[in-house]
Parts: C-alpha cells; structure tokens; sequence
C-alpha cells in the first residue's frame, strides 16, 4: 500500500501540513471558516515536532502490525481491507486511550472537541493524494508505495 | 484439519484472524458458554454506566462468523479437554474433537468466603450478563446504594458505571491504597481525591466480613472494623483468576496460576494452545511466566497462537501490564513496572503538577525504561511504551523525557530510524 513517507532534512517546519490536515477534516473544509467560525475549532490529524532547526510531521504509520488495532478495547481501530489503511471508526469509539497508550509513533491524538474518540490520520479517505503531502512546499512529505 | 477454539473474546478473534490469514479453508468451531456475538468485555462498565448501548458492544461486525467461516457453538459449556482422545466434553455429554485446540476460557472472578456472598443483590463484574444483573437491581429493586469490594481497576470500574447511575457507592479496598497493583502511592492518593470529588466514599486497609440480608436480598454489610455500610446491592471486584477448570490434572496440561505455555503460546501438550487471561505467558519485565488480564496482551497471545496454529511458526515476544483508564473524567495510562519493589535497582524521574492536577512518573532499570505512569496528560504516552518493549538505552535523552516537548524528536536519529525499519519508511 501507499504510506506517507517523512524526511526530516527536508522538513523547514512551516506546518502547512498541519493547516491543511486540519482544514480537511473541517465540516466546511474551506481554510478561513475552519479556522476562524467553526467552533469547536476542527483538530489536525498529525503532530508536527520541532526542536531547533529540525522539524518533521508524524502522521499515522499504518503498520502492518498495526498496534493498536491490536490492543482496541471496542473494535473501533481497524484495517481498512481496500486500502489497507488503519481507521478508527468514531462511532465504535469511547474514547478509552488504549490506542494512545500503545502507539510508539504517539500519532493517534485524543478529540474531546465533542464525544471522546481517538482521533488519527485516515490518509484523506478518499482523495488520490493525501492532502499534507500535496501542500508539503519542499517534499519533506511524499506519498510513495 | 479442524480448529476447535474454547471461548470467544479477545484471544479467540486474535486467533481467529491469524488462522484465516493464512488458512482459508480448513474448519474453525468456536464454543463458548456465553449465548452471545462477540462483544468487548471491558465495556460492560460503559454499557452500564448508560454511555453505551448494546448495539455498540459488538467487538466485531455481525457478520464476522460467517465472513471468516467459523462454525460457532455458543451457550455452550466445555466440561473437559481431554488431550489424550483430542477431543472435549460438553456439558450435557457431547463431544467435539479436534486437531488443532486453542484454549481461550480467560478468567473467573474471585469470590471470597464471606457470610452472604449467596444473597441476591451479591455480584461480580466481568460478563455481560452481570450488566443485566446490576440493571435488575436498579431498576426492578430500586438499589440506591452499592458497596464495591476491592479498589482495582474493575471496582473502580463498576463504582464509576454505578456512580452514573445515580446510586451512592462506597469502595473498600484491602490494601492501604486504591489501584495498588497498577499505581504508584502518588497515583493512587491523586486516584482516591478524584473518585471522593466524584462522591464515592473509600475505606483503606479493611475488607467486608459480613453481608446482612433480609428476606433474601442485601439489606446492609459489616465492615472488618465493625462499621455498617448501607448498601442495596454489592460488587464483588477483588480479583480474577484464570479459568482452568476444565482441564483434568492428569491431561497432562501443566497449570501454574495459568495454563503453562511456550514462546509459540502451545502448552504442555501438543496441538493444545492457551491465549488471554486464562494463559500464563511470558512477562518480558519481569522476566518470568504470569498471567497478565488484560485485553491488548489476550488478543496478541491469540493471534500468535492462531499464527503457530495454522503451521506459521511465530514467537510471543512477551507481554507487560498496561492500562489506561478515566478517573472521574482524568485520563490515566500505566504501563510496566510503576512502583518498583526496591529502590536500589530501579531509578525513578517524577513530575507532579499538583493544580492542574498532571502527574508523570517513569521507572527506570539499568537505564531502560521499564514503568510509567501519566494522569492528566496521556498524550503520545505510547512513545514511552515502545521504549519499554523495544528495551531502549535512554541515557542520552533522559532529561528529555518528563519534558513537556519531549517527543520523537528527543529520540537519536538512528532510533527513530529503527522504529522504522521494514515498513521502508524513512523518518
């Protein structure tokens, strides 16, 4: 399957990713209303560190051996057979944390905007290109089988 | 070829996935003495506490069966395995044989001598149909107030379901501390002052000696220290012990505290397997055999199991303990070894916020991480758990880790490189 490849010596930390990500997974997925009218304001689903002059974003690996679809408590954390992708489906979720505590990537974000649910890269379900690596200025995200 | 599975948790659907992965034809049976779908156990607190109702507790699809072929046998009570014939006996005198047998039967709670423990109104928490019990007692009987006896997870559990529930709930807990098993002191103090702001009341260092019926149903009980608790209905949740009854001495299926297994997760016995809470795996911490209850580790033996089964020999790296878990809305993560039992061999790193409130404490052995613990602020808590089960050298970032950036970015480039590895994605 396709992944989302992260080069960190490209990374120049603008967070691009972040404000699209974010956008995407917006009701209105329009930037200015995402960020400026919905309330409570939309999360991104990647975390982008930063330290100095290095920076990267750590979205979702999809492991193979995907931890914490292993460890969910509800069933709600699952490999999407088609795409091979690892999704947390919101409905099934109560928010428990088990998935926090087992991911070693700590790349699956807790949303208490609303009902507790996990809350994590689902890869742009849907669009060709995940959204943080098409707006990514310097290709320190690629998309790459 | 026929897969005969004892249960139908956790453990059984690990087992169930990695046989199909690999082996799509020959004959699964699943047998199981609870009447239900495959439902996730740890949300009967939820199903109780009214967060859920029982179309959420599905722990898989409903047509999970028939999508991995599985032939189910549900209600249905295994009597005895009896390895020699390879074969099992039901309850009621039928027999279903084998080739390959997975025992998955997890765990039955304890339930102490104490005068009254056969009233109604007395229960145990770990089963659906204990959820129904307690819903009776509610609603037909009109319970108002409930005692919870022992202060580990599930009674803390049950005395949030019930404190949703309206109902006044005391919790008396043997040991000196609530969580004891899965908390530091510091924790399990911060624990305690959430679960009273909650409104539940805690008795220390005591346990019920009696409980008082009249005509038949919990009327009130007696604390060791002669204090009365009205209580209208009692929880039994002090312990869980592997279900193993139905393995004869002489099967030749060696059972410790659990049922005796081997890195492939295979008994004593040939073709006989054990996965989940009735099991006793290896605990790569304490460098020792233990069954460990929780859900992530029985899924994880099941599926190593079901690998090892289906002829894909796969090892079990082992396990460790790991919950995470609210306190009156406070999320909580603990993983491993928390409160080390000597401090010469261990080092301890803590930060204790007390206003917010955060609380964050890592164990360290010979410079490796081995516990942690995070109240209040359980985000990215499972980068430290992947350098617990990857046994990382910490020295060079160990004054990163209580930091509040602390992150892969603390990690050495070369370590984040091996979180990598075989998934050809560079970091």
């Amino acid at each position: 399957m396709k992944r989302i490849i992260v080069h960190e010596e490209y990374c120049i930390g603008c967070r691009l990713c972040e404000i699209y990500c974010l956008t995407q997974h917006s009701q209105s997925r329009k930037i200015i209303k995402a960020f400026k009218e919905e309330t409570p304001r939309p999360l991104a689903r990647l975390v982008v560190e930063e330290a100095g002059p290095l920076s990267f974003a750590m979205p979702c690996r999809h492991c193979e051996d995907a931890p914490c679809v292993e460890a969910c408590l509800t069933g709600a954390m699952q490999r999407d057979e088609r795409t091979g992708a690892v999704l947390c489906n919101e409905k099934r979720c109560v928010g428990c944390w088990t998935c926090i505590m087992v991911c070693p990537f700590g790349a699956i974000l807790r949303n208490v905007t609303g009902r507790k649910v996990a809350s994590k890269c689902d890869l742009c379900y849907g669009e060709e290109v995940p959204v943080c690596v098409a707006h990514c200025p310097n290709e320190a995200l690629t998309y790459e089988e | 070829m026929r897969y005969v599975i004892i249960g139908n948790s956790a453990a059984a659907v690990g087992a169930i996935e990695a046989i199909r992965q690999y082996d799509p034809e020959n004959p699964i049976t699943v047998v199981a003495d609870e009447p239900w779908h495959v439902y996730s156990r740890p949300l009967i607190s939820y199903l109780l506490g009214g967060m859920i109702d029982e179309s959420q507790m599905a722990y898989r699809p409903r047509d999970f069966y028939a999508r991995h072929r599985v032939e189910t046998m549900l209600g249905v009570q295994v009597v005895r395995v009896n390895p020699a014939e390879q074969t099992l006996t039901l309850a009621g005198g039928g027999t279903v044989s084998y080739d390959r047998l997975l025992i998955a039967t997890g765990g039955r709670p304890f339930v102490p001598s104490v005068p009254g423990v056969s009233l109604k109104g007395v229960f145990t928490f770990i089963r659906w149909e204990d959820v129904r019990g307690l819903e009776q007692a509610i609603e037909r009987y009109g319970a108002r107030t409930a005692l919870v006896v022992g202060g580990g997870l599930i009674g803390l559990k049950t005395a949030e379901a019930l404190i949703a529930r309206s109902l006044r709930v005391t919790i008396v807990e043997l040991a000196d501390r609530i969580l004891s098993t899965t908390f530091d002191r510091t924790a399990s103090k911060l624990a305690e002052t959430l679960l009273r702001r909650a409104g539940v009341e805690i008795r220390l260092g005591l346990t019920v000696s009696e409980i008082i019926g009249r005509e038949g149903r919990v009327d009130h009980a007696v604390l060791q220290d002669g204090e009365r608790v009205e209580c209208d209905l009692v929880v039994l949740a002090i312990g869980v012990r592997p279900n193993v009854d139905l393995i004869p001495p002489d099967s030749g299926i060696q059972i410790n505290r659990g049922i005796l297994v081997d890195q492939h997760m295979q008994t004593t016995v040939p073709n006989v397997y054990a996965a989940g809470d009735c099991a006793e795996a290896y605990d790569m911490l304490l460098g020792v055999n233990r069954p460990i209850a929780i859900w992530p580790n029985a899924y994880r033996q099941g599926y190593i199991a079901g690998c090892n089964m289906a002829g894909v020999l796969r090892e079990y790296a082992g396990g460790f303990p790991m919950n995470s878990v609210e306190v009156h809305g406070v999320p909580t993560i603990s993983v491993g070894i928390t409160d080390p039992p000597d401090r010469d061999s261990y080092e301890v790193l803590e930060r204790y916020d007390r206003e917010r409130p955060i609380y964050k404490r890592l164990v360290l052995r010979d410079n490796r991480l081995v516990g942690v613990i995070c109240i209040g602020d359980v985000d990215r808590a499972g980068i430290y758990t992947g350098l617990i089960r990857d046994r990382v050298d910490v020295t060079p970032f160990k004054d990163h880790l209580l930091t509040g950036k602390f992150g892969l970015i603390s990690l050495p480039r070369e370590y984040r490189k091996h979180l990598v590895v075989g998934e050809g994605i560079e970091v």
